[in-house]
């Protein structure tokens, strides 16, 4: 589970990234945000935005044409 | 409740960008917008100079058109093929609009973000916004026609800030 759930299916790039972000400031540091997208550059994107935000990528998986990414809020 | 992994409040050890936006065309106006409002969600401190026909970018109401005159890589989806337009057809009166109208119903449906709801997200962002003072006297821009936010600079302005950045682009 996660204490906020963004869904992001149909945005395309840069809009799940800089929703997720406006969505991280509302949670608590340690708190988690699980996000839904259909964008498939997203994969790459999150991995890439937790590296350089310091935000921990928990989980990135693939379910049809939907992703999910849990991100939790570190630093 | 402190953001300490990305704020944008242009503190000294924050990454920079700067980019100097040169082109208002529908097409041409997505990448500088793109680029700041994610760098900006990745806690880098962002600095836009808009100069030629980068300037209209800022003005309250955007009328931002593409066309596909004398661009040959421009190939439109159309029924499973990708079709681009000869010079001479591209040049008729209605099908700059028509190309328009064709790009805005594609950034529509496959949940692209339009330039205005970019620039809204870039000045959420802090993103420190300059208008090319040149610009607005060579082509008779006024202040009070551009958003809020923008302020006035140039050449220099924007060098001390890309003397400072880690990333300096020009598009």
């Amino acid at each position: 589970m996660s204490d906020v759930l963004l869904d992001a299916k149909g945005l395309n790039c840069p809009l799940p990234i800089l929703r997720t972000k406006k969505a991280l400031k509302d949670i608590p540091t340690g708190g988690t945000i699980r996000i839904l997208a259909t964008d498939p550059g997203s994969v790459a994107d999150f991995e890439a935005f937790c590296r350089t935000t310091g935000n921990e990528l928990l989980e990135s998986k693939q379910d049809g044409q939907t992703f999910t990414f849990l991100i939790k809020r570190s630093a | 409740m402190a953001e300490p992994q990305a704020t944008n409040a242009h503190t000294s050890n924050a990454k920079k960008m700067t980019i100097i936006v040169t082109k208002g065309s529908l097409d041409w106006a997505y990448p500088p917008f793109i680029l700041a409002t994610t760098a900006a969600a990745m806690g880098v401190d962002v600095t836009m100079f808009f100069t030629f026909y980068g300037l209209p970018l800022l003005l309250k109401k955007l009328d931002l058109q593409v066309t596909p005159l004398g661009n040959p890589a421009m190939k439109m989806p159309m029924m499973g093929m990708h079709m681009a337009m000869p010079n001479v057809a591209a040049m008729i009166p209605g099908v700059t609009a028509g190309a328009t109208v064709m790009m805005k119903n594609l950034i529509a449906k496959k949940g692209v973000a339009s330039i205005e709801e970019l620039r809204e997200m870039a000045i959420e962002a802090d993103v420190n916004m300059i208008a090319c003072q040149m610009t607005m006297d060579l082509f008779e821009y006024k202040l009070e026609d551009m958003i809020e936010g923008p302020t006035l600079g140039g050449a220099a302005t924007y060098m001390e800030n890309a003397l400072k950045s880690d990333v300096n682009l020009y598009i």
